[in-house]
């Protein structure tokens, strides 16, 4: 499960007329006088692990269920596995998979019986493999002894993993998991994690809607940020918390010494305080940096590398507190 | 991502459908529809209700107050047959069409507020696909409900005033076996009857997410058409009422039975059911599914 982590966390940077498996132009939805959804052109390559954030009402589910056909656009288009949606949606949905605003079943079937149900409705899977999926999609999500348990009798957590066995039912090309941990221990969570790093080193995409920033971060590849309908942001994770942005901070008594020496290897300095000053995304390697402080006599305390994190750069593009942005 | 990224594809092949797909999808309808608590308990209710009538009648008889009642009622200790015929009459205003609502109202408002919906969407299920499984497995339990009342009626009839040669409305005397095929055709007319309240019912559950506000609508509308059947001034639209021919099935009880009566029933019926079908289906086919 760990083993694939260093393969999908690396930045995966797109090239030119790579594929994607989700890609949106102007996409608007309105209810009344309130745009949800407003000129939106998500833009997923294929293969990428996509956080998809924004806090609550930011227009997240709304776009997710324009992707899946739930509801009809009031302008734009989608694409999605290169077919457009709703035209094409009998093709293309078989192969994505869905979690969206949360699991639902019925209550008083056991969660294999649902998950058998769901299956008979597919008209693109082999009803002689039927069993055999269901069995392998409630083992992978770990439900196995609750399978023939009655819906309403499973805790949150069981309830969630049970609707991302019914996104597992099939193979998957695509996975739109909208709070796939939502109500899972720290364990499941992982579990989750561990499931999206499997899914997509097999190939598949992941787009992910989350609040978890740090779970995000530990996973995706790719984000975008919603706010107020409009998508702020979208790229590959580096690009856009800007990674490059990263600073070193030199803690030292002498910090006017400590800038001229930094300055004298035509490095740039930030910040300078009493005690301590920063460097800003220097070329050398740090410990070149603190050979040549430490050779000018600066008494350096300690050397500290701070990268910006995508919970600042969310907070900063939509607000702070509990004010529900309109 | 280029611009390049963003040209149209061709559209991506078709995932391979597997044979008897309606098939597999209507076996799963019915297994929700036929294991749900409520709907067996609605079904056993029915079922007692031939036995409670005959049971009555039978103590009744004993005692010596002869026949008298509805309908067919007095005609149940001659013949066991007519305990069927009875029991349908007694469940046609209220009970049947309270089941038909149920259903109905469960079909798709259900699924909705339970939030399946959307993952049966998903699936993808085509939504001209969902409301026909959801029709076909309405209207299957219907026709068990149905069918539960004149066969629990026929073999309670039979064991407690025992199965003759029939005794018609007219006077007639038919063999027990054209009792038996007329008893077949009320069930079938009785069912064609329900089929049109049936597809009111599926319309209304496509309108909400709140299953017994479609169940409520439904049978408010049951109940409206019997009230204006029952207003004299209204005469001239009583023959336009869903409601208003459905006790007409006696006339299958009549040696020669009038076959117009019962056909402009049924076609009442079937115009209904055009009627509220299309309307859900533009319905399903055009809404938001924000459940």
């Amino acid at each position: 499960m760990t083993t694939v982590a260093a393969a999908t966390t690396v930045g995966l940077s797109v090239p030119e007329g790579h594929p994607l498996a989700i890609r949106t132009e102007g996409l608007t939805r309105r209810f009344g006088s309130h745009v949800a959804v407003n000129d939106v052109s998500l833009t997923v390559p294929q293969g990428a692990v996509y956080g998809f954030l924004g806090p609550n009402g930011s227009g997240k589910t709304t776009t997710i269920r324009l992707l899946l056909g739930l509801m009809n656009a009031h302008a734009g288009s989608i694409s999605l596995l290169g077919g457009a949606i709703p035209t094409d949606a009998a093709r293309v949905l078989p192969r994505v998979g869905t979690l969206v605003e949360g699991p639902a079943f019925h209550p008083y079937l056991s969660g294999q019986d649902n998950l058998r149900r769901l299956d008979a409705f597919d008209a693109s899977t082999d009803p002689s493999t039927s069993a055999a999926r269901i069995a392998a999609a409630l083992d992978r999500v770990g439900l196995s002894v609750a399978a023939r348990k009655n819906f309403r009798r499973y805790s949150l957590g069981m309830k969630q993993r049970l609707g991302l066995a019914a996104a597992l039912l099939r193979p998957r090309d695509l996975l739109i998991l909208d709070e796939p941990t939502n109500g899972l221990d720290p364990q499941g969570t992982r579990e989750v994690r561990g499931l999206i790093r499997e899914l997509a080193a097999d190939g598949a995409t992941v787009l992910v809607s989350s609040h978890l920033l740090a779970e995000i971060e530990q996973v995706a590849t790719h984000v975008g940020i919603m706010s107020a309908g409009r998508l702020l942001r979208q790229g590959t994770l580096d690009d856009v918390i800007g990674a490059a942005n990263w600073r070193l901070r030199v803690d030292t008594p002498s910090t006017a010494t400590a800038a001229e020496v930094v300055t004298g290897l035509g490095l740039t300095v930030g910040d300078v305080l009493p005690d301590h000053l920063s460097v800003l995304s220097p070329s050398m390697p740090v410990e070149q940096i603190n050979a040549s402080l430490v050779a000018a006599g600066v008494p350096v305390r300690g050397l500290v590398i701070e990268r910006p994190t995508l919970e600042d750069l969310f907070v900063q593009l939509t607000g702070e507190g509990f004010d529900v942005v309109r | 991502m280029s611009s390049a990224d963003l040209a149209v594809r061709p559209a991506p092949p078709a995932p391979a459908a597997y044979r008897g797909t309606l098939g597999r999808q209507l076996r799963a309808e019915l297994r929700l529809v036929f294991r749900r608590r409520r709907n067996i308990a609605l079904l056993v209710v029915l079922a007692a209700i031939p036995i409670l009538i005959g049971v009555a009648l039978k103590i009744s008889n004993r005692q010596g107050n002869g026949g008298g009642g509805p309908a067919f009622f007095g005609l149940v200790t001659s013949n066991g047959l007519f305990l069927a015929f009875a029991a349908l009459t007694a469940c046609l205003p209220v009970f049947l069409p309270l089941a038909v609502a149920i259903v109905g109202g469960d079909a798709l408002a259900g699924e909705a507020s339970a939030g399946t919906l959307r993952y049966l969407l998903t699936v993808p299920v085509s939504r001209t696909r969902l409301l026909l499984v959801k029709g076909i497995g309405m209207l299957s339990y219907v026709a068990a409900t149905v069918g539960a009342v004149a066969l629990t009626g026929i073999v309670c009839g039979g064991l407690l005033f025992g199965l003759h040669d029939a005794t018609l409305l007219s006077g007639d005397t038919v063999p027990w076996w054209d009792g038996g095929v007329r008893t077949l055709g009320v069930c079938v007319y009785v069912f064609v009857d329900l089929v049109g309240l049936a597809a009111m019912a599926l319309f209304f559950s496509t309108l909400t997410e709140v299953p017994i506000g479609a169940m409520a609508g439904s049978i408010a509308a049951a109940i409206g058409f019997t009230v204006l059947d029952a207003v004299p001034q209204l005469s001239s639209i009583h023959p336009l009422l869903l409601t208003n021919n459905w006790l007409d099935f006696s006339e299958l009880l009549r040696g020669q039975v009038h076959v117009w009566s019962l056909v402009h029933s049924s076609f009442l019926s079937l115009a209904y059911t055009a009627i509220f079908a299309s309307l859900a289906w533009a319905r399903i086919t055009s809404a938001d599914v924000t459940s």
